[in-house]
């Protein structure tokens, strides 16, 4: 029956209209504005770029940004399984306050995270002053910048592994209880080869986010050339210099490691998507 | 015999979950101990920092002019860039997922492109297109037009940050739902503009409230990209955040934290009002499984 009306009277109109803007609106915002990075570091020469981008006080910000990012997101892989298995598993009083309370790094301006983490660490805040007599200096020094980096990173893990672990087939951990298995054993042989994947996704974005992190870093970081200043401050430094090329030659540096790992981010999901499609 | 099997399984069971009992108490020690020390303690540390010298102080550097000038400044940049990526979301949501057409998934990955720049790369492409020695500086200069380091620049980038967040969450969303409503109400003679009002929309409220709550979230407190384009002009180009990055580098840290307390609050808010709604659609999501069993 419905053939007999064709198809334009079925089918749902505003496909030019809605394609139009978003394609327009995309490029306008997006893809333009983007361009011009590219632009700008093609038009400089490639010795030229080359050389803005990897001058020693540029290198020690990639070793010391790099560094941090990998740190944090080592933390964040124990912390976030960690929350992700409690929350996903286990039931006990005051657990949604818990479950929202993940997402606060995501909703905090990164400036509030800043002052608030550097005014806790500083040698008389209120955690810095029971450090401060061992020796252990966070603030301003390379251990604030991974414990900004962690705060900010730590909702990524959590919420790729929470749905996992909440999915995950209860009859395979009795299985492999039954067959006597301790619960080490099966956490180690069972559980953590299913949620490896979104673990990985999960520290993966983390460590992504980290990268480009400027807010909640800048304030712990002190901010010493060549020892505690990010790759995102230095471009800021640059601009203020107006030495805009060498801002962009960074810039496309770290945007091209973010698009690498955004590509390895999509192959890991559809990894993982395939995985769970065989399996249930 | 029976009997002796049974006592043999039972055992081993009672003893693994008794251990296990303890595991499981000790792995929600640590996690809600992690949870309080990292997360929550940092929040606790504004509010006392804001209110260190009283409520009239608290008062007093809240309402200051050139915070209540930041404050005005921020909701704009927020309620231009938040409704342009609305109706963005909802053209690119309809064109995806109503439609088939090449280059798809090219589109869907685009729209999340955004989030791959970091806050101040997005801030810089602006610069590098409308700054004074960007493609359009040099004409905008003889016009007298200024967008960077003045209130449009914070706009554009504010819209640049915030691009993704109702897309992403539509898209998926409307995909699940299907296209057999629309078509069905298409078939029966209503127009493009009717369809949608009153049959996508209220289907997609929820979701859409999802993405806008996040959006604007992320408008307000941005900070990177919106301290490269901003200029840091006291009263003029200053939005929320950055005044109290200034605030604090003067070390006025009582006003500094009042400021960032106002963030903070909103941050609380927007996690109760994103629970609300995911609460909401995962009703609604089980209404409708319901409704299909039935």
């Amino acid at each position: 029956m419905p053939s007999i009306l064709g198809k334009r009277s079925g089918s749902v109109p505003g496909f030019g209209l809605s394609l139009g803007f978003a394609l327009t609106y995309l490029s306008l915002i997006v893809l333009l504005p983007l361009s011009a990075v590219f632009f700008k570091s093609a038009s400089m020469g490639w010795a030229h770029f080359w050389e803005a981008a990897t001058t020693p006080r540029v290198l020690a910000s990639y070793r010391l940004t790099f560094g941090a990012s990998f740190a944090a997101a080592g933390i964040n892989a124990v912390a976030g399984l960690l929350v992700g298995w409690v929350l996903a598993r286990y039931d006990f009083p005051g657990k949604r306050f818990v479950d929202a309370v993940v997402d606060l790094p995501f909703a905090l301006p990164t400036a509030v995270a800043g002052i608030a983490l550097t005014s806790l660490y500083v040698g008389n805040g209120w955690i810095g002053h029971f450090l401060q007599p061992h020796g252990i200096e966070v603030a301003f020094k390379p251990a604030g910048i991974v414990l900004a980096l962690s705060f900010v990173g730590f909702p990524f893990v959590v919420r790729s592994v929470q749905p996992v672990l909440e999915d995950l087939d209860k009859g395979l951990e009795e299985a492999a209880a039954s067959l006597g298995a301790t619960p080490w054993q099966t956490f180690r042989r069972v559980i953590f080869p299913s949620v490896l994947p979104a673990l990985l996704t999960g520290v993966a974005l983390a460590f992504a986010r980290a990268l480009g992190e400027y807010g909640s870093v800048i304030f712990i970081a002190g901010n010493m050339p060549m020892r505690t200043e990010i790759t995102s401050l230095l471009i800021i430094s640059k601009l203020e210099q107006y030495d805009y090329a060498g801002a962009t030659a960074i810039a496309v540096v770290m945007l091209v490691m973010s698009f690498l790992l955004l590509l390895g981010i999509n192959l890991l999901q559809a990894r993982i998507r395939k995985y769970q499609e065989v399996e249930f | 015999m029976s009997t002796s099997v049974t006592y043999a399984r039972t055992i081993p069971a009672v003893r693994s979950r008794s251990a296990s009992g303890v595991v499981r108490l000790a792995l929600i020690g640590a996690a809600v101990l992690y949870i309080g020390f990292f997360l929550l303690l940092p929040l606790a540390a504004v509010f006392v920092q804001a209110f260190e010298k009283g409520v009239k102080a608290y008062l007093a550097a809240v309402s200051e002019k050139e915070t209540l000038s930041a404050i005005r400044l921020t909701l704009l940049a927020c309620a231009i860039a938040v409704p342009l990526n609305l109706l963005f979301g909802l053209a690119a949501s309809w064109a995806i997922t109503k439609f088939n057409f090449r280059g798809k998934n090219l589109l869907i990955t685009l729209v999340d492109l955004p989030l791959a720049v970091s806050p101040v790369v997005s801030g810089l492409i602006y610069v590098l297109v409308f700054g004074l020695h960007g493609w359009f500086g040099k004409w905008l200069d003889d016009h007298d037009v200024r967008i960077i380091f003045a209130v449009p620049g914070i706009v554009l980038a504010t819209v640049f940050v915030t691009f993704p967040f109702i897309a992403r969450e539509l898209i998926p969303f409307m995909q699940s739902q299907g296209k057999e409503e629309e078509e069905a109400a298409a078939v029966l003679g209503a127009n493009g503009w009717k369809i949608f009002f009153k049959i996508t929309l209220p289907n997609i409220k929820w979701s859409l409230l999802y993405g806008v709550i996040l959006a604007s979230s992320r408008a307000v407190g941005e900070f990177g990209a919106v301290s490269v384009v901003s200029g840091h002009i006291r009263g003029q180009t200053n939005t929320l955040p950055l005044h109290v990055e200034i605030l604090y580098n003067e070390y006025n840290f009582m006003a500094a934290f009042a400021a960032a307390s106002l963030l903070t609050l909103l941050a609380v808010i927007t996690l109760i009002a994103k629970k609300i709604v995911e609460w909401k659609t995962e009703k609604q999501i089980a209404t409708s499984e319901a409704e299909e069993y039935v």
